[in-house]
């Protein structure tokens, strides 16, 4: 109490140095956000993909080609697989939170994470428009 | 008797070292609680098998990845390669993962919309957190059963 009148600054550091940055400044639930987000666009990206399997299973390699060298179905492939490894590392990134409880290996497999879904993202646009361009 | 009297003050003291602070405060009641909601001592249900299910399907999704990535560099890399994709998928291993892949995915997507509605505030009633479950469990597996039946009819992988 006389601390504080007396200049001591720790008595003037209150809890709210800690959460700063976090929810009531609407950045703590970026990742809650961004995950639900990629969420709802994967709904129908995947349903879509999956009918785009279907008919890739049954082409031969033209076919199959022609089918992602179309303007329309290369556009919504390169959104899945945005969406997809976003989504992917905010799941895994949760998971690995959970359950890794050495620091070390916890930070490097966040880092390995992150590193994967960008590589994974930028090989498989790279491929889809190499072949829409194609 | 007196046994007994030793024998609950023992348990009494240890209880209390267990729910007291460093300096002798007490944080918890001096009963045998159980301390939280350990799995071992849960009694199985619904609604937690398939939290758990989400999160596996969820891992098993994000392995998956790794195939979207291959057959997409092998369809634009040439014929040859993409042949190699063809036959690992059409090879038991493949087509376990598949199959696999496809009941995690359309779980995943199902469960995923069921808290995408939780997230709305609908659905938190146990009668139809029970129902919207076994929807999500009926769903995957109609339309697993379906795209793998579409596959076969056409006559396989590949």
């Amino acid at each position: 109490m006389s601390g504080a009148s007396q200049g001591n600054p720790a008595r003037f550091r209150t809890p709210l140095k800690g959460v700063r940055g976090l929810g009531p400044a609407k950045e703590g639930i970026h990742h809650f956000v961004i995950q639900r987000m990629t969420a709802v666009a994967l709904v129908p990206l995947t349903l879509w993909l999956v009918w785009l399997v279907l008919r890739v299973m049954h082409a031969d390699y033209a076919q199959a080609r022609a089918l992602v060298h179309d303007p329309l179905n290369a556009t919504l492939l390169l959104a899945f697989v945005l969406a997809l490894f976003w989504h992917v590392q905010l799941g895994i990134q949760v998971v690995l939170e959970d359950y890794v409880h050495t620091r070390w290996l916890e930070v490097t497999a966040q880092v390995l994470l992150k590193f994967f879904c960008v590589l994974g993202v930028l090989a498989c646009w790279f491929a889809i428009v190499r072949i829409a361009l194609a | 008797m007196q046994d007994a009297a030793t024998e609950r003050a023992a348990v009494v003291s240890t209880l209390m070292d267990r729910t007291q602070t460093r300096n002798g405060t007490d944080i918890m009641p001096h009963t045998a609680r159980p301390i939280s909601p350990h799995l071992d001592i849960y009694r199985w249900q619904l609604t937690m098998t398939l939290s758990i299910i989400h999160r596996a399907t969820g891992i098993a999704l994000a392995v998956g990845t790794l195939l979207v990535i291959w057959a997409l560099f092998a369809l634009a890399a040439g014929a040859e390669s993409f042949a190699h994709v063809q036959a690992f998928c059409a090879s038991k291993i493949g087509l376990v993962l598949l199959i696999g892949w496809t009941w995690s995915l359309f779980f995943h997507l199902g469960n995923g919309i069921r808290h995408l509605a939780w997230d709305t505030g609908w659905g938190f009633e146990i009668p139809r957190a029970y129902a919207t479950g076994w929807t999500v469990v009926v769903f995957s597996l109609l339309a697993t059963a379906l795209v793998w039946t579409c596959v076969f009819v056409r006559g396989g992988v590949a």
